[in-house]
């Protein structure tokens, strides 16, 4: 199975994308989505997430906010901002044109 | 996330923890709540703590974090070794207060750009030439010269006429209500040149220093309208009288301009049309300075060749008037040289008197802060071999060489930044205070020592610079720790107490040249002091009256007398001007009918009973009668007579007095008196003196007017100051026309000629007092140490029965070869230096043995008195306990 951040650079696309169609999630709901769209094939790694979450959050991409749920606990949301929205769209076009250039090189080698 | 909110982070690090631990640990609840087992959740999470610090270092500024860390770890360190914290900061803040205190002066009287506009552009015309003592530069002009400089660079700068500044007697109403203030004539395009605005009404234009005494105006200084008027504005338009001359009041200039005399705080300006015409057209009388605003883009020396120029053909003018020069007074004369200086932070008499005695004060604040920082090094590596266990752990658990430097460093900083507080507490203090030193305190000077930016960025640099000074040293011995080693205890202790003596030897060095500078400074004062004037300033009191008209003698005579009347008067005379006051009146004598003598005579007005009021002794002769006026008789001093008369008594003989004209008039010697000081140089000899009758009348006999004099007290109450006000009051009681417009005990003049070398000492004897203890407390330190590491030794040794003397010797020996080669060092470098300020010495040599052995002697006395501590603990080590404790 891989791991999404063996696919280099793309944790923060991903964790944008799904930000950007669902805001407010916390750290593991981001983490389950990334694997059940996927269905397990992405498995994002626990141990990176967070300081990815927090150095986009210093990035100005993503912002955070405090609740506290009904069980008393409180969780961190995450959501995107509009530099946010600006990067995933930077990213996204990237992404694009690096799996054009690998499918070429597949279809033509 | 935001710089400011990183950097807030770094200050609230807990709580930052806190909030990443609370958002991992609601993941791995909701892991668990989703289903999975919490210990492979766990285990499949991770460690807590990386996850915390790689989130932790995105979430704040991780340099600033450890500075963080290491400040409050410093301050625990600072916490722990009070007593030697203290010390090292007070000592520091002692230092660095007293370089504050020291550029704050320095910067206010000669470096801080007079706030007018394009100050950098601002020079002055100088002159340099020979005078009795050699080389000499003036700085002054006449004002047809100025007019011709000014047309002829016209087109490269604009010339301003300013004469110097003057304390003049002015009035708002009658003659009764006579004050003093600060006046100069300036040229009328000055303030428009400079960029000064008014406050109140308008200042001066080209147009009101055109014709001569047409425009009565005057403009006030900021600082005097809200000294004199308390900021009214209704002053515009007020009426001032000047001598003879009503002023209109035009206008107040803009606070920041206080004229350009630095200093000197000036509280009238007056056109330059308006000074009397004859000094105006006068190409002899030199009595104002030329400033020049060079226009943008001119250099410094085309217009400096070009005044040369100009200057020449003037002098060659002016020698033909000249008619008693002889050759090689001409050829000196030719020899005249123009300079163009720099006149940035303006010009004045108190930046020429005080530039060296400054510099010096500088050299010895510099020294005294290189001994402060070798001190605190001393301590700090004193205290880093105690910290050398802890250095090494930090190694060992793996600090980085560079952590450990700037562990060392920051607290290093941590005692500068605390030590720069209290220092520049000091120094907000101590400059004024020692500006109030400078000037006789009826006259201070009056600095702007604001605490501004250049102030601050002082402090910071100087800060920053010490810290290095003194904490690099054992920052990187500190970081150059051998853990092993360390940890085992035997770390190389050789090395570190000899980086500690030599520190030993550098402090008492400077201490030998503070202390030696600053006895030469209190001899010097010492001998001026204690220079016999010739005459007694006990209990006198000089009372300076003016007249609103020139007055006959008879009138000057009858407030005499009225003044002999009030009670606690011992005597009155009367005399020009007070001995001592730097006032002088010279006149060239011949002998037989001879050409006039080179040497010039110093000439004195003095009424009958002067000479015994001023207790200068008769040799022969007699005093002036009443009858007898100038210039028909004379009383010569000495100087005279070993001049003029080969020694022998004069009294009888004849002389005859050249006027500047040529004509001469005889005058007959009624008196012979010792030496007495008239002027105010106590570093020149006293010089030929001729007394002449304060009444004088012209070549057919009319009494001549007098509108100036000095009525001389002697009372019987030894403070002579108490009778002031009552005599004030006396004088025009006597005759309504006299006025007084100072009063001054002799006592007071004859301090204030000393007043520079009496600064000099004080402040020498401040910093070797300084110096002093900081020596005594750098070899008490040194010994203290070595004392300590050496116990064992120490013990052992006496254990095996050795002697006291042994012990001692063994404990001090080379501490005090470092004083020896310190003080050494010290007076080769004080009598290589020294020679270049031998001339504010007077009577004293540095190569006097006498001034060296005091020194000497007080370096060592201080060593000495530093080691009985260190060599007592050394001698009273209990051999039992101390091998025990091992």
């Amino acid at each position: 199975m891989a791991k999404a951040d063996s696919l280099q650079g793309s944790m923060d696309l991903l964790v944008l994308k799904i930000l950007s169609r669902r805001p407010g999630l916390h750290g593991y709901a981001i983490m389950t989505a990334i694997q059940d769209i996927s269905g397990e094939v992405l498995r994002v790694e626990e141990g990176s997430l967070y300081p990815a979450l927090h150095r986009m959050e210093e990035a100005g991409w993503i912002r955070a906010e405090w609740i506290t749920k009904d069980t008393g606990r409180r969780a961190r949301l995450y959501e995107l901002t509009a530099a946010g929205k600006k990067q995933l769209g930077a990213e996204e076009s990237r992404w694009q044109a690096v799996t054009l250039a690998v499918n070429r090189v597949l279809r033509e080698a | 996330m935001s710089l400011w909110k990183r950097m807030a982070n770094v200050v609230r690090g807990e709580r930052l923890n806190r909030e990443i631990d609370e958002e991992l640990e609601s993941h791995i609840e909701e892991a668990i709540a989703h289903g999975r087992d919490p210990v492979e959740a766990r285990r499949a999470f991770g460690s807590a703590l990386r996850h915390r610090e790689g989130s932790r270092d995105v979430r704040l500024i991780a340099w600033l974090e450890s500075l963080r860390a290491d400040s409050v770890f410093g301050w625990r360190q600072l916490n722990k070794t009070k007593i030697t914290s203290a010390a090292a900061i007070l000592s520091l803040a002692l230092g660095i207060g007293a370089s504050t205190a020291g550029f704050r002066l320095i910067d206010a009287l000669l470096l801080r750009p007079l706030p007018v506009a394009n100050a950098e552009r601002l020079h002055v015309i100088a002159f340099e030439g020979t005078g009795p003592n050699g080389k000499m530069t003036y700085d002054s002009c006449s004002y047809p010269m100025f007019r011709q400089m000014r047309a002829d660079v016209k087109e490269q700068a604009e010339l301003i006429a300013v004469s110097y500044a003057d304390r003049l007697d002015l009035t708002y109403g009658s003659d009764q209500e006579m004050e003093r203030e600060y006046v100069q004539f300036i040229s009328g395009w000055m303030f428009s040149a400079f960029g000064v605005k008014p406050a109140v009404g308008r200042l001066f234009s080209a147009d009101d220093d055109g014709e001569p005494g047409a425009h009565a105006y005057a403009v006030l200084s900021h600082d005097y309208w809200t000294r004199r008027f308390g900021k009214d504005p209704a002053v515009v338009g007020r009426t001032v009288r000047i001598g003879e001359t009503p002023y209109q009041i035009i206008g107040v200039a803009e606070k920041r301009f206080t004229g350009t005399e630095t200093g000197t705080s000036i509280g009238i300006f007056l056109p330059m049309a308006m000074k009397n015409p004859q000094t105006l057209e006068s190409w002899n009388n030199f009595w104002m300075r030329t400033f020049i605003q060079l226009k943008p883009g001119v250099a410094v020396e085309p217009v400096q060749e070009r005044l040369r120029a100009t200057f020449h053909a003037i002098q060659e003018e002016r020698v033909k008037t000249f008619l008693t020069l002889t050759p090689q007074q001409k050829e000196l004369f030719f020899k005249e040289k123009l300079l163009v200086d720099t006149a940035a932070a303006g010009r004045s008499n108190l930046q020429r008197d005080y530039k060296r005695p400054l510099g010096i004060l500088a050299v010895l604040v510099a020294l005294v802060l290189l001994i402060v920082c070798a001190n605190v090094a001393n301590l700090m590596t004193a205290q880093a071999a105690a910290r050398a266990r802890e250095m090494a752990l930090r190694v060992a658990i793996g600090a980085g060489r560079w952590r450990l430097v700037q562990l060392v460093l920051v607290e290093s900083s941590l005692r500068a930044f605390l030590a720069a507080i209290l220092g520049g507490l000091f120094a907000w203090w101590a400059a004024p205070c020692v500006a109030g030193m400078i000037n006789p305190p009826d006259d201070p000077a009056r600095l702007s020592l604001p605490a501004d930016w250049r102030v601050f960025g002082f402090v910071a640099m100087l800060s920053a610079g010490v810290t290095l000074l003194f904490g690099l040293a054992p920052a990187l011995k500190a970081s150059a720790v051998r853990p092993a080693s360390a940890l085992k205890g035997g770390e190389n202790l050789v090395v570190r107490g000899r980086l500690m003596h030599v520190l030993v030897a550098v402090q008492v060095a400077f201490c030998f040249l503070v202390l030696f500078v600053a006895g030469l400074f209190v001899a010097t004062f010492d001998r001026l002091t204690h220079e016999t004037t010739g005459f007694s300033a006990e209990r006198v009191l000089n009372l300076e009256a003016v007249t609103h008209q020139a007055q006959p003698p008879a009138f000057w005579e009858q407030v005499e007398e009225h003044l002999r009347e009030v009670p606690e008067v011992e005597s009155v005379a009367m005399t020009t001007w007070p001995l001592m006051s730097g006032e002088s009146w010279v006149g060239e004598i011949s002998i037989g009918g001879a050409a006039p003598s080179d040497v010039l005579t110093d000439l004195l007005a003095v009424s009958p009973g002067w000479m015994e009021e001023m207790r200068i002794p008769f040799l022969d002769g007699r005093d002036f009668r009443r009858e007898e006026t100038y210039p028909n008789a004379a009383i010569v001093n000495q100087a005279f007579a070993n001049q003029f008369f080969r020694g022998e008594d004069p009294v009888g003989k004849r002389f005859e007095m050249v006027a500047s004209s040529g004509g001469r008039s005889s005058v007959e010697i009624a008196g012979f008196v010792k030496d007495a000081r008239s002027r105010d140089n106590l570093r020149l000899p006293i010089r030929p003196t001729a007394y002449v009758p304060f009444s004088a009348v012209d070549a057919a006999g009319t009494p001549q007017l007098r509108g100036r004099g000095t009525f001389v007290v002697r009372t019987h109450s030894a403070n002579p100051l108490a009778l002031a006000s009552l005599l004030r009051q006396e004088v025009p009681r006597a005759r309504p026309e006299f006025y007084v417009n100072n009063i001054r005990t002799q006592a007071e003049i004859n301090l204030a000629r000393t007043f520079r070398e009496r600064l000099l000492a004080v402040l020498g004897l401040f910093f070797a007092g300084v110096a002093l203890l900081l020596g005594g407390v750098g070899v008490y330190g040194v010994l203290h140490y070595s004392v300590l590491q050496r116990k064992r030794e120490i013990g052992i040794r006496i254990a095996v029965g050795a002697q006291v003397g042994v012990i001692a010797r063994l404990v001090t020996v080379d501490a005090f070869l470092m004083v020896v080669i310190g003080a050494v060092a010290g007076l080769a470098v004080g009598m290589v230096s020294l020679r270049f300020i031998e001339s504010l010495f007077y009577q004293v040599r540095a190569t006097d043995w006498t001034m060296m052995a005091f020194p000497w002697a007080v370096v060592l006395l201080t060593a000495l008195a530093a080691a009985i501590a260190p060599v007592m603990r050394a001698v009273r080590i209990d051999p039992v306990e101390m091998l025990r404790a091992e």
